[in-house]
């Protein structure tokens, strides 16, 4: 509801007559590219970057030492490679995850307290914007995650088989919707991520800005809804479970070019 | 302390074309929170854009306008290297201007 003005700003903005409309994926697809030019995840890109490069914490330190992957302080690239393992924490790691050790080792925050933290609050407002500026350097590089160490082949495997587990009242697995090309669920395509679903679609949209609830979703936030609606229990944040998933959609996405941070309904 | 707005200023035929982003909640005053207590209104009210000091657009703004609005407008006789100034102030009374150059 707080959406249609907005929808309104825009085509009016936009002069000119509309084009016919021939189906409603393209009215969809219409609706979309208007939204894109404004796209209000380009705010948290800004902070996240203030709050990259800002003293913070007991550690009074900047998280510009930390090392998302490409070596220490490299940003630009470094979102299309996660998840992946980590000689430090010898963990695989999600940027997320990633982002609560650097914050905890450079800048002395506790990890496990913004871990239970709920979304959207305290520090958690600040990993969505670091999130946002992160994968925003990343903006139209290829996903290439790396699978060279066992560790890496494995938490494949195992994202492979969350991807694929049926239980809960519903009995519904990430498969049951994601499984199949050309379904949606009311105006937003359901992307078949079993397959590389192309650029800018499904692992390579988010982080997104989601317009229903002006929020930033990172991918975390976004596997957390997902079993909300599957009526699982919560997985736990930067569970091994949910790190497992991203770099089964991951890889999945060799190729594919990043449009992150997306506009989503 | 607001956040900064994201302003995007380019020329386009005889004009320049302005892009701002705006970071706001647009609270409408008819929501509820979890405890059932009702979310006091807060929104942008008045928006005003000017063109080297010159005012050229203001508006006034409610409820109706989502949060973290975007608003484009096009400035008729606008050059390169122009300053165009974005000011909004809202109902609790706060300001925030911010400028860019028009590129």
């Amino acid at each position: 509801m707080r959406i249609a003005p907005l929808l309104g700003a825009l085509l009016l903005a936009a002069a000119g007559p509309a084009p016919a409309q021939t189906s409603t994926a393209d009215g969809i697809a219409q609706y979309r590219a208007l939204l894109a030019d404004g796209n209000p995840a380009e705010l948290w890109e800004a902070k996240g970057e203030a709050l990259w490069k800002q003293r913070r914490g007991p550690g009074n330190a900047s998280l510009e030492a930390c090392d998302l992957g490409l070596g220490a302080g490299v940003v630009k690239g470094a979102f299309v490679e996660l998840p992946r393992w980590f000689a430090d924490t010898r963990r695989v790691q999600d940027l997320e995850s990633r982002l609560l050790t650097c914050m905890q080792s450079l800048q002395g925050l506790d990890a496990a307290a913004i871990a239970a933290t709920p979304f959207g609050k305290g520090e958690q407002a600040n990993v969505e914007s670091l999130v946002a500026y992160i994968s925003a350097a990343s903006r139209g590089l290829k996903f290439n995650l790396p699978q060279a160490r066992a560790e890496e082949r494995q938490m494949y495997e195992v994202g492979k088989r969350v991807f694929h587990f049926r239980a809960g009242p519903y009995d519904f697995a990430c498969v049951s919707c994601h499984g199949e090309a050309g379904k949606r669920i009311r105006l937003q395509d359901l992307p078949n991520l079993t397959v590389n679903p192309g650029d800018g679609v499904g692992f390579a949209a988010w982080p997104a800005y989601r317009l229903s609830s002006g929020e930033l979703w990172g991918m975390q936030r976004r596997l957390n809804d997902c079993y909300r609606q599957q009526r699982f229990p919560f997985p736990g944040y930067a569970s091994d479970a949910t790190i497992a998933l991203g770099v089964y959609m991951g890889v999945q996405a060799k190729g594919a070019a990043s449009s992150a941070p997306a506009i989503k309904r | 302390m607001s956040d900064p707005m994201r302003i995007r200023a380019q020329v386009q035929g005889s004009g320049a074309i302005v892009r701002v982003l705006m970071s706001h909640e647009m609270e409408t005053g008819l929501r509820k929170d979890a405890a059932g207590k009702t979310v006091p209104a807060w929104h942008i009210t008045e928006v005003t854009a000017a063109l080297n000091g010159k005012t050229v657009l203001s508006a006034q703004w409610g409820t109706a306008i989502a949060k973290n609005p975007f608003t484009q407008f096009v400035v008729k006789g606008a050059k390169a290297g122009d300053k165009i100034t974005i000011s909004w102030v809202d109902n609790h009374g706060d300001k925030r201007s911010d400028e860019a150059t028009i590129a």
